[in-house]
């Protein structure tokens, strides 16, 4: 056998991979250091962790952003796979090139005028109707689903695009009203669509920082707005911690991802 | 089937645009019951449109589509008494197979001991009795289409439409699905319109075969009917190999044609000096040594194992085609000067 030699593309592989992750891992190992100095590394210890769940703000932001993206991506969820499916399967409508737009607007607007905006129409909800006084949670929950309902509509309209209709159609022909064809064909085909869906708007919403600081109220600070104003103050190594649970969080929903996906795919064998 | 039973499902002067793109052209058409009907026509000349037309996916421009008495021109798909079996089979592949075929009968509220049985008699069949709980990404190609071909006959349409249903299917495979589908027919009395576009599969299958063209039908007949009296050049060509010459009606009912440079007797009456076209099947033009009509060199032989077609080219230039049995006792050979005749019987006048 001749010895392994240097490959150009396993090394582009290796210094992808490293840029892609060298800064989690590196947040991940100074978590368990000992040092209250973040860049000085004096020893093993969980002592951060501990430090972390005894920080009742942080924890109570994280309840905050936890609840945020439940509701957001969930409400993002409906409203998004509804206008992917008539995107996709109306044809042409009066107002669709409107429906389009709407849905384009936020993937590429700028997210501080997303934000501005957001907060406008919520101050004059507020000054108008007095609805919503104060602002809190409830709003970041329409901001963050008026922005991810977009990516899920994209991700499920790519999804039905794929879509041969003629399973729709057979359904139809057998006898099932649109309702049902929608609840018991269509739905269940797309779904690891839809699922995908739900996650990247969960992510989206966790991950959001200028939206939700436009649109947050006094009693309900995000994590990711916690955690810019902390680090403002100097980084504790707390938020090291923080960040380590919440890269194996999003590890997991990737894997959870991934296993949708691949259980939707008939054809391939059940084993793993 | 009697010429006289009422039509189970009738298209009248039905027209369907895509842009530019006139898909069905004005036609109208009967379904009889218990009827065999298929759509034949080359790609494109819209079978699909119009059958999508009657179970109800596409709405016509113009012209209503009828099922038994009723007006179901604008009734939507799921309340239409006639099922479709897509070209593509289109099963639901989240389901198993006693799923698919259980799905039409569930939404009609069959619950139960009465849904089983429904199923399992579909299933029956088919001859998939034993396959019920494989999904279908389990099956063969042949067996996917018998769960399509169950799953519409699950619901006892008045009307099956079929899109191309052996299209997909091998020579062997499809050619006994034909005779199971001619079978059920007679079994099940339900109507058929099956497409296709080829010509033997509907001249085997067919009590009537309705030939397209372009969103036109061209001719509506049984296959026998299509074959020795197509009503023009488009239905003739369709239909197996044919000689087509241009003539013109002289005395004594003939037809004068100046690429044979003879004239031959026809049978049908044409007043003197039309022009028509004059169309003799190659199989019934024979070689002869005596009171030939006309001869001409042998330029090729084509053999195609139980007969072979000869191109027996005329002194005028036309080169005429003949279809011989290799069971015959002589053969000929490239460059033998042959002579040929045929009945006066033998002779289509096409007009148009
Ligand atoms: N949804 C559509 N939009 C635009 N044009 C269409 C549509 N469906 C069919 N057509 C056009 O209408 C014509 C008839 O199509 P159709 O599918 O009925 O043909 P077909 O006879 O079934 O052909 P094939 O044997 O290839 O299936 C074609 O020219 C086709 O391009
Ligand atoms: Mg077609």
């Amino acid at each position: 056998m001749k010895p392994k030699r240097f490959s150009w593309p396993g090394a582009a592989l290796i210094a992808g991979l490293v840029f892609l992750y060298l800064p989690l891992v590196v947040v991940i190992v100074y978590s368990f250091n000992e040092s209250r100095l973040v860049t000085v590394w004096t020893g093993f210890s969980t002592r951060w962790y501990g430090e972390l769940m005894a920080d009742s703000q942080l924890l109570r932001a994280a309840g905050v952003s936890l609840t945020v993206a439940l509701l957001s991506a969930t409400i993002a969820t409906v409203l998004g796979t509804l206008a992917g499916f008539v995107l996709t399967r109306f044809g042409f409508f009066r107002g669709r090139a409107l429906l389009v737009g709407t849905i384009a607007a936020p993937l590429v607007m700028p997210e501080v005028i997303t934000g501005l905006s957001l907060l406008l129409v919520f101050v004059a909800l507020e000054q108008g109707f007095a609805w919503m006084p104060g602002r809190g949670i409830l709003t970041i929950v329409l901001a963050h689903a008026s922005l991810t309902m977009s990516y899920v509509a994209i991700v499920v309209q790519a999804r039905l695009a794929g879509m041969e209709r003629d399973i729709e159609e057979a359904a139809a022909d057998l006898g099932a009203t649109p309702a049902t064809v929608f609840r018991t064909i269509t739905l269940p085909l797309i779904f690891p669509a839809v699922a995908a869906g739900w996650l990247l708007a969960f992510v989206l919403s966790l991950d959001d920082l200028v939206i939700a600081s436009f649109v947050a109220g006094p009693q309900s600070t995000t994590l990711p707005m916690m955690v810019f104003s902390s680090i403002r103050l100097g980084v504790s190594p707390k938020i090291n911690a923080l960040a380590a649970i919440l890269v194996l969080l999003t590890a997991v929903l990737l894997v959870v991802a991934a296993r949708v996906q691949r259980g939707s795919k008939p054809a391939e064998s059940s084993a793993g | 089937m009697s010429a006289g039973a009422p039509a189970t499902l009738r298209v009248a002067d039905v027209t369907k645009c895509f842009g530019a793109v006139t898909a069905v052209d004005a036609v109208s058409l009967d379904v009889r019951a218990n009827e065999f009907l298929c759509l034949l026509g080359p790609s494109g000349c819209g079978k699909t449109t119009l059958l999508r037309m009657m179970a109800g996916f596409e709405a016509p421009d113009s012209g209503r589509v009828f099922i038994g008495d009723d007006d179901m021109t604008a009734t939507p798909p799921h309340a239409r008494p006639v099922n479709m079996m897509f070209q593509s089979y289109a099963l639901f592949p989240h389901m198993s197979v006693e799923g698919n075929v259980a799905f039409g009968l569930k939404q009609e509220g069959l619950r139960g001991e009465a849904l089983n049985a429904r199923v399992k008699e579909a299933l029956a069949v088919v001859e998939l009795e034993g396959l019920g709980a494989r999904k279908p990404h389990q099956l063969s190609g042949g067996q996917r289409q018998r769960v399509a071909l169950a799953r519409c006959l699950a619901k006892r349409p008045r009307v099956l439409l079929l899109d191309e249903p052996l299209a997909a299917l091998d020579k062997h495979l499809r050619e006994r699905t034909q005779r199971e589908l001619t079978a059920l027919r007679h079994r099940l009395g339900i109507s058929f319109v099956v497409v296709t576009h080829d010509q033997d599969e509907a001249m085997a299958m067919a009590d009537r075969v309705a030939v397209m063209d372009r969103g036109k039908i061209l001719q509506i007949a049984p296959p026998r009917e299509l074959y020795e009296r197509p009503a023009n050049r488009a239905v003739a060509a369709f239909f197996g190999d044919v000689n087509i010459w241009e003539g013109e009606v002289v005395a004594g009912n003939k037809v004068h044609c100046a690429a044979l440079q003879i004239a031959f007797p026809v049978t049908d009456l044409l007043p003197v000096g039309s022009r028509v076209e004059a169309a003799v099947r190659p199989e019934q033009i024979a070689f002869t040594s005596i009171d030939a009509l006309l001869t001409g060199v042998v330029s090729d032989v084509v053999y195609r194992g139980t007969a072979s077609t000869y191109f027996v080219r005329h002194a005028g230039g036309a080169v005429i085609r003949v279809a011989r049995q290799n069971s015959g006792p002589e053969t000929f050979q490239r460059g033998d000067t042959v002579g040929l005749s045929w009945p006066t019987s033998a002779v289509r006048v096409l007009t148009s």
